[in-house]
C-alpha cells in the first residue's frame, strides 16, 4: 500500500507534522532558533487586540511556519445564539494570519453575557444536537471554510443524555460536513473519569473526519467515591498512556498533523519542543514499520 | 407561560455561586452523585479568571498579597464576571470594584493603581501607529498653531491620582519600596506605546487636562488655556518635547 495519503489530510491545509500551541513566553526562542516544527497553533482570542507586541511576533512567526487557528470563547454549545462580534473578529483573524485550519470545542463558555473561561460539558441529546449543528453551520459560513470540532474532555455526564458522545459527533459531521480534531487527552481523562475504556472509544471513532491530532498533559484528582478523576490541566508532559493511544491512532490513521498543548506553567522552549519532536518520532516509527511491512 | 429553567442556565449559575447545590441531572458514573466532580468546573472558572486578574493586576496583586488578591479576585469575579470572551478586555471596572470595597477602607490609592494597570495593558493592546514627528508639529506656521488640533496616540492614555500612583506600581511591579504616602503628592501619569514598548511618564502640572483637551478634540490655544486653568507653572515647551518623546500625539488635524 502507498502509505497513508488519504484526502481528508491533504483538505486540512497542514502539514502531517508536529506542531505545538504558541505561548508570548516562547516568541524569542522561537524567532532566535528557527527550529524545525510543523505548525504553532494560536488561541484566537489571544489576537483580537489591535496592535501591539502579540501581532508582531505572530506575524514574524507566521512568515517562517504554517499556523493553525484555535478557538476557546465561541462557546458553540451554548444555549444562546452565537456571539456575531465575535464572530466577526474571529474571522479579521483568519483573515489576517490564514491559518491552515480553524478548530473550536464541543463545548460552551458563556451565558447570557457571562464568559466563563472553562469549556464546559453539554448533555447529548436532540435538542443540544440541532443547536450545535446550526452553530457550526453559521462558523463554517461566517469563516467560508471548514472547521474542525474538538471532542471535549469532561468530569461530569448529563442524565438526559440519550446518545454516545461518538454518535453525537459522527451526526454533526454527517449533518454540517465539518471535520474532527481528535484530542487524544481529552479521550483518555474522558474515559477514566467516566469509567469506560479509551481503546474502545478510539477503535469506533470516525477517522474519516480527523484533521488534527491534539495531545496533552493531565493532572491526578479524585472523585466522590475517591477513584481517580482527571483533570484536563495542560500543565505537563504527554502521559505515557496518552503516548501509547496516540500511536494506535496513528497506526489506523498515519501522518496526521499533531499539536501538543502546554498553556500553564509553560516550560522553557527545548521542553515543549522534545514533546513535539516525541511525536514526530512516533508517526515516523509507525510509517516506516509500515513501510517494511509493505514490502515484506 | 413559565419555563422551567434551562439546565445550562442552572450549571452557569451554580458555576459562580458555591452555595447552589449541583443541577439535578448532572452526575457520575452510572448515575452517582458528581458534587466533587462539579467542583472541578467551579475550580477552573475561579482560578483560571483570578489568573487572568493577576496578570492584568500583578501590582495590586503583590499590594495586598497574593493569597489576599486571590480572595478579592473571588469576589470580583462572582459580581462581575467577564463579559467578553477576550481576556485582555477583563477587570475594567477593578478600579471602581477596590474603592467601593469596605474591607480596603484604609487602602483608598488601590483603585487608581488597578486604572494606571488597566490602562497599561490597553496601551500594550492598541492599535500600532507611528507618532507624531517632532519636525511637523515644528513646521506649523506660528498664526496657524493655536488653531492647531493634534490627534493623540491610539494607545495614549491619562490616569490622574492624588497618591504617588505611578510610583506604588512600580514599586510593586519590580518588588521595589513603597513610597512614602503622607509625604509624597498626587502623580498625573501618562501611558503610552510609540512602538513595542509600554512608557509610563509622569506628568508636570498641567499636563494631563492639556492632553485631555487635545483628546477631547480641543485647538491647541484652548488646549493650552485648560492647562493653565489648573496650573500657573504650566511650561508649554517642555510640555509638547514631553508629548513629542513618548508618542503621545499621533498627528496634526486641520483646525475644526
Ligand atoms: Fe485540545
Amino acid at each position: 500500500m502507498a502509505g497513508n495519503g488519504r484526502a481528508w489530510l491533504v483538505e486540512a491545509g497542514l502539514p502531517a507534522r508536529a506542531g505545538v500551541g504558541l505561548k508570548a513566553e516562547h516568541y524569542h526562542a522561537i524567532l532566535d532558533q528557527r527550529p524545525d516544527i510543523g505548525f504553532f497553533e494560536i488561541h484566537a482570542e489571544n489576537y483580537m487586540g489591535a496592535g501591539g507586541p502579540p501581532h508582531a511576533y505572530l506575524s514574524a512567526i507566521r512568515d517562517a511556519y504554517p499556523i493553525s487557528l484555535h478557538g476557546v470563547g465561541l462557546s458553540i454549545g451554548a444555549l444562546g445564539p452565537l456571539d456575531g462580534a465575535h464572530l466577526s473578529r474571529l474571522r479579521q483573524v483568519a483573515e489576517r494570519y490564514e491559518p491552515g485550519l480553524f478548530s473550536e470545542h464541543l463545548a460552551w463558555s458563556t451565558h447570557d453575557t457571562a464568559y466563563y473561561n472553562d469549556l464546559l460539558p453539554v448533555p447529548y441529546d436532540r435538542e443540544t444536537l440541532d443547536r450545535v449543528c446550526d452553530h457550526i453551520d453559521q462558523v463554517q459560513e461566517a469563516l467560508g471554510r471548514r472547521m474542525l470540532l474538538e471532542n471535549p474532555s469532561t468530569y461530569v455526564a448529563f442524565e438526559q443524555s440519550s446518545m454516545s458522545e461518538l454518535d453525537f459527533l459522527r451526526e454533526v459531521v454527517s449533518r454540517t460536513g465539518c471535520g474532527l480534531l481528535l484530542d487524544v487527552n481529552n479521550v483518555y481523562v474522558s474515559a477514566v473519569n467516566h469509567q469506560t475504556s479509551p481503546e474502545a472509544y478510539l477503535d469506533a471513532f470516525p477517522f474519516e473526519a480527523v484533521g488534527e491530532i491534539h495531545l496533552g498533559g493531565h493532572a491526578p484528582d479524585t472523585d466522590d467515591e475517591g477513584g481517580p478523576l482527571l483533570i484536563d490541566a495542560h500543565d505537563r508532559a504527554v502521559d505515557e498512556a496518552v503516548w501509547a493511544l496516540y500511536e494506535r491512532v496513528i497506526e489506523r490513521v498515519g501522518q496526521v498533523p499533531t499539536l501538543v498543548e502546554w498553556d500553564n506553567d509553560v516550560p522553557e522552549w527545548s521542553v515543549l519542543y522534545g514533546q513535539a519532536q516525541a511525536a514526530e518520532a512516533i508517526m515516523a516509527s509507525v510509517s516506516r514499520s509500515r513501510r517494511h511491512a509493505a514490502s515484506a | 407561560m413559565q419555563r422551567p429553567p434551562e439546565l445550562q442556565e442552572e450549571f452557569a449559575e451554580a458555576l459562580l455561586q458555591p452555595g447552589n447545590p449541583v443541577p439535578a441531572g448532572v452526575v457520575g458514573p452510572n448515575g452517582k452523585a458528581a458534587e466533587k466532580r462539579f467542583a472541578v468546573y467551579r475550580n477552573n472558572v475561579a482560578v483560571s479568571l483570578t489568573a487572568a486578574l493577576k496578570s492584568i493586576f500583578p501590582a495590586i496583586s503583590a499590594l495586598v498579597g497574593e493569597e489576599y488578591f486571590a480572595a478579592l479576585a473571588r469576589e470580583f469575579i462572582r459580581r462581575h464576571p467577564p463579559s467578553s470572551s477576550i481576556l485582555a478586555d477583563y477587570g475594567r471596572d477593578f478600579g471602581d470594584f477596590l474603592d467601593a470595597f469596605p474591607p480596603l477602607a484604609n487602602y483608598p490609592y488601590l483603585g487608581d493603581a488597578a486604572r494606571l494597570e488597566r490602562a497599561w495593558l490597553d496601551a500594550y493592546h492598541a492599535a500600532d501607529a507611528t507618532p507624531l514627528d517632532a519636525g511637523e508639529l515644528g513646521s506649523v506656521p506660528q498664526e496657524r498653531l493655536g488653531s492647531t488640533r493634534i490627534d493623540l496616540h491610539p494607545s495614549a492614555r491619562i490616569v490622574r491620582s492624588r497618591w504617588p500612583v505611578a510610583t506604588i506600581v512600580e514599586a510593586n511591579r519590580s518588588g521595589g519600596a513603597m513610597p512614602n504616602l503622607s509625604a509624597a503628592g498626587g502623580e498625573d501619569v501618562l501611558v503610552s506605546r510609540p512602538a513595542l514598548d509600554v512608557i509610563v511618564t509622569r506628568l508636570a502640572p498641567g499636563e494631563a487636562a492639556f492632553l485631555a483637551a487635545l483628546g477631547a478634540g480641543e485647538a491647541l490655544e484652548s488646549a493650552i488655556a485648560s492647562a493653565f486653568d489648573g496650573a500657573a507653572s504650566f511650561d508649554l515647551a517642555s510640555c509638547l518635547q514631553r508629548c513629542l518623546s513618548t508618542g503621545a500625539f499621533l498627528r496634526l488635524l486641520p483646525p475644526a
